[in-house]
């Protein structure tokens, strides 16, 4: 049938596109409903889990009312009147929002949402970049490490060779850390390129060897392990970042991790994003590249080169989120977190649900961030839901949404073939 | 011939895909002992028809008629049990099994049930393979016979399935001259024996040599039925299409140039190391169009690869306008006034998810006004894709029109338009009207022409004789990779089918 559709004649095609332009409008329709009924669909799923756990409806409705208010996305509803605090004045004016998280744990609990959001949006945008090259990015997790690592040798080593100012030490240890993820990355878009070594096995392998270098570096005994007083020789972790290395923190309490400038960058990355696919020539070959490398080949764009580009790129992203992370809140490295993390594993969730758009990405990254700070163990009745059982419930939810990501490409296909069934069977009647 | 009762009857056979009616109020009639040539352009609803008549669709309306007798077929078993056989465009054969095992597959005749009887396969194949004058080895592998061979197999599954009906969809597309001239000498003799035959295509001047009479379908609509006798090409492109065509390209003779794509002593390569082109050597002149013939296979792809740029040639040496631009990259060739029509539009010529705007500016895109700094400025692409829309009649969309969503023609106009706005010096086309419609293949051809008139120098790569014939000011026959013999376009198809299959290479051989 789609034989037949392909070949119409000219005059007929505008109402009746080829079967890819009709499968391209299905998914543009289904553009936001997909996603968020495969989000409906995977806290549905779960809800049958908590209920199991729990034993009882009310107890599920109230974990999932606990989970909405540890995200802190309760807190755009407590409207009231407050104070806000004008940037780089003194100046305080009437806000209807409390800011203040000590007084609204709210807004301590959106902090957490939107300083892990800043980093989604990052290793996201890491795996959506490649993946529009045709390329799939699973070393987000290394280069978000490798950034981070960077980051901390910069921010701890440099001062000892020259004296900047606290902005510039930022600016370059963050450079560091964009760099490195960006090499890291590109190591696997050279090996694509030249010898065709598949990208998913040479970033897995990169991720190993960036976890063991890490946890090498650190550990105790470690070359770069810290040489503070009382820590040397017990604590695996690196030096503290000196304080003026630390990113500003506009919202809270930079000790008890408030949100910090990191967040603007995550939404400037977002444009950036969006500008240098779209309306750069680097973006239509990533992109010519990544919808059919030999057209690209055979108009004279150089494969090899976009995919070494892409994948230095996504690595910019990955890398940048590491270095935002390690100057806005960690301050240091250390080797547990090196071996436990996993946030770059949740950017290819994030890039899937979000379909590698930036406003895809933003979204999605935004329910995954909330989705890990609503499930932390401190948002949850202990009498009602276990909180060891909190984080798994997390994962539960992410997995569901990461299958039915899958899914609904299937769910596309089946209410195409629905559609074709019903002719038939009408014609069948007669 | 004529007979009281027609072996089969379509009638009023109504089709319809959501949005599309592929088959209006279809009439169609065969009577015995006849070939009857169903005729019309891509989309025009002649394989539809025949799938509803082999029991693949239902139709929304409309009754099958078989000897007089209402029908109906609830799959193709059912067709094949009313004596319908169906030889498709691409053969439905397994590579590595026998011609005899191939035809008796499905309907195997078998020892106590269950064991193939091997013997008995054989010698009934080698029975209807006789009767019917059948050259073909029933314990040969079909991966080790030829194209032709292998229709002939496909010819006598239908009739070891006792098929009185015989259904061919465009069997000439993949066959030599010879072949097909093979295959009109079969045809001939199963109707001479009483078999009533539907040959599908879209080739006038195959219509009008085998065909009794001729019906002739546009747009899902019967349009005509009428005998071959009397029929001319120009009357029933006229019915195809619906307006007039020009069937041959009103050329001027040419007057060649300077000589701007010179080609010494190429040998090429392919994945596999194997030397596909081997000591090539010509020349294509400002204003003409060179032709080059030859079947599948014999070396055009790593030629037309090695021109480009796509491909490195293991010797000899590529001169675009007296410089030498043998190792120059892809992009290269591009910027010295190479254009490139690729021989798969979808796969090689465009990126179907990028816009036409996109599309057209692969080339430029890269540089001022479509970008600067790396910027790029949208609405330059856009101008530039609406203005070549216009200009080169493409139909089904605007600028921002994604290219998959065009017909095989409009596409085909993008990459023409977009190789040619650049006023490339050389323009090598590849099969540039495979799979197109007679509308469609007007337009190309004549625009080839005239690009021809603008000075450039041609190079025309074609499966069709046709078109090389027709096209060129020069033809060159490229067989097992060297360049055969050079022709003027005066040439008969015959002798043309001799050099590409090797003929001519013997005899200079002797």
């Amino acid at each position: 049938m789609s034989e037949t559709v392909r070949q119409l004649p000219e005059e007929q095609l505008p109402v009746s596109p080829s079967t890819l332009e009709r499968y391209r409008i299905l998914q543009k329709a289904g553009g936001l409903v997909a996603p968020l009924l495969t989000v409906v669909l995977a806290f549905l799923i779960s809800g049958v889990v908590v209920l199991l756990t729990t034993g009882s409806v009310v107890d599920t409705a109230k974990t999932y009312k606990g989970i909405f208010d540890g995200t802190g996305l309760d807190w755009f509803f407590h409207v009231g009147s407050y104070q806000i605090g004008v940037p780089f004045t003194s100046a305080r004016v009437w806000f209807p929002w409390n800011t203040n998280d000590i007084s609204s744990q709210a807004a301590a609990n959106l902090e957490q949402t939107l300083l892990l959001w800043t980093a989604l949006v990052l290793v996201g945008l890491a795996v959506a970049f490649a993946f529009r090259c045709g390329l799939f990015n699973i070393g987000g997790q290394g280069q978000y490490l490798a950034g981070s690592i960077a980051a901390v040798l910069v921010a701890t080593e440099l001062p000892h060779v020259v004296d900047l100012p606290g902005v510039l030490l930022i600016l370059v240890s963050v450079l560091g850390g964009m760099l490195a993820g960006a090499a890291l990355a590109g190591i696997a878009g050279i090996l694509k390129g030249t010898v065709g070594a598949h990208e998913v096995i040479t970033t897995i392998m990169l991720n190993w060897i960036v976890i063991w270098v890490g946890s090498y570096l650190f550990d105790v005994g470690g070359p770069l392990q810290t040489k503070a007083a009382g820590a040397a020789g017990a604590v695996p972790a690196s030096t503290d970042i000196p304080d003026k290395a630390q990113i500003h923190v506009f919202w809270g309490d930079p000790l008890f991790q408030g949100l910090d400038v990191g967040f603007f960058v995550a939404i400037a990355s977002l444009v950036v994003y969006y500008l240098t696919l779209n309306r750069t020539t680097l973006g239509y070959e990533v992109r010519a590249v990544g919808h059919n490398p030999e057209a690209a080949r055979y108009g004279g764009i150089g494969v090899a080169r976009n995919y070494f580009l892409a994948m230095a790129i996504a690595g910019t992203f990955a890398g940048l989120a590491g270095a935002l992370d390690l100057l806005g809140w960690k301050f240091r490295e250390d080797i547990t977190d090196i071996q436990s993390s996993s946030i770059g594993f949740i950017g290819i969730a994030v890039a899937l649900l979000g379909r590698n758009t930036a406003i895809g990405v933003g979204l999605a990254a935004l329910l995954f961030a909330a989705l890990q700070t609503g499930t932390a163990s401190r948002s949850l009745d202990p009498s009602i839901f276990p909180p060891e059982l909190a984080s798994s419930l997390a994962v539960i939810i992410q997995g569901l949404v990461v299958l039915f990501v899958g899914a609904d490409v299937i769910i596309l296909l089946a209410l195409g073939w629905l559609r074709r069934r019903r002719p038939q069977k009408a014609a069948t009647a007669t | 011939m004529s007979e009281a009762v027609p072996v089969l009857e379509l009638r009023g056979i109504t089709k319809e895909f959501p949005g599309i009616l592929a088959n209006d109020h279809v009439d169609f009639d065969l009577r015995r002992g006849e070939v009857h040539a169903l005729l019309g352009e891509n989309g025009a609803g002649k394989s539809t028809l025949m799938n509803v008549l082999y029991g693949l669709y239902r139709p929304d309306e409309g009754e099958i008629r078989i000897g007089g007798k209402p029908v109906v077929f609830h799959s193709s078993k059912d067709a094949i049990e009313h004596g319908i056989g169906m030889v498709h465009q691409h053969f439905m054969l397994i590579p590595v099994m026998t011609v005899a095992e191939n035809i008796v597959l499905g309907d195997e005749p078998s020892e106590n049930g269950v064991l193939l009887d091997y013997g008995a396969a054989r010698g009934r194949v080698r029975e209807l393979s006789r009767s019917f004058g059948f050259a073909i080895d029933p314990d040969a592998l079909v991966q080790d016979i030829t194209v032709g061979q292998q229709q002939r197999v496909e010819i006598l599954k239908a009739l070891y399935r006792r098929a009185d009906i015989l259904v061919l969809d465009e069997p000439t597309a993949v066959l030599t001259p010879q072949e097909a001239g093979e295959l009109f000498e079969i045809l001939r003799t199963l109707s001479r024996e009483g078999l009533s035959i539907i040959f599908i295509s879209h080739k006038l001047n195959e219509v009008l040599e085998i065909a009794d009479r001729i019906t002739v379908l546009r747009r899902g609509k019967l349009v005509d039925t009428l005998p071959a006798e009397g029929a001319t090409e120009a009357g029933l492109a006229r019915l195809m299409v619906g307006r007039e065509v020009l069937l041959r390209v009103e050329k001027t003779a040419a007057t060649p140039g300077e000589p701007l794509l010179k080609v010494v002593d190429l040998h090429v390569r392919d994945e596999r190391g194997i030397e596909k082109v081997r000591g090539v050597s010509f020349e294509a002149h400002a204003g003409e169009i060179v032709g080059l013939a030859g079947v599948d296979g014999n070396g055009q792809t790593e030629l037309i690869d090695a021109l480009a740029g796509l491909k490195r040639p293991e010797a000899g040496r590529v001169e675009l306008a007296g410089r030498d631009v043998t190792r120059d990259s892809v992009r290269a060739h591009f910027d010295d006034g190479f254009g490139h029509i690729p021989q798969d539009r979808q796969r090689h010529g465009l990126v179907l998810e990028f816009s036409i705007a996109e599309n057209v500016a692969l080339h430029e895109f890269r540089t001022a006004p479509d970008s600067r700094l790396g910027w790029l400025h949208p609405r330059t692409l856009i101008e530039r894709a609406r203005r070549l829309i216009r200009e080169f009649d493409v139909r089904g969309g605007g600028p921002e029109t994604h290219a998959g969503a065009l017909s095989g023609g409009n596409q085909q106009k993008v990459i023409l338009a977009r190789e040619i706005d650049r006023d490339p010096r050389v323009l090598v086309a590849g099969q540039p009207t495979r799979g197109l419609d007679v509308g469609a293949i007007e337009f190309v051809h004549r625009r080839l022409v005239e690009e021809r008139g603008e000075g450039r120098a041609i190079l025309l790569v074609s499966l069709e004789l046709d078109e090389i014939l027709s096209l060129s000011d020069r033809i060159l026959v490229l067989y097992e990779g060297e360049i055969v013999g050079e022709f003027p376009p005066t040439v008969s198809e015959e002798e043309l089918g001799l050099a590409m299959t090797g003929g001519m290479h013997a005899e200079h051989a002797a």
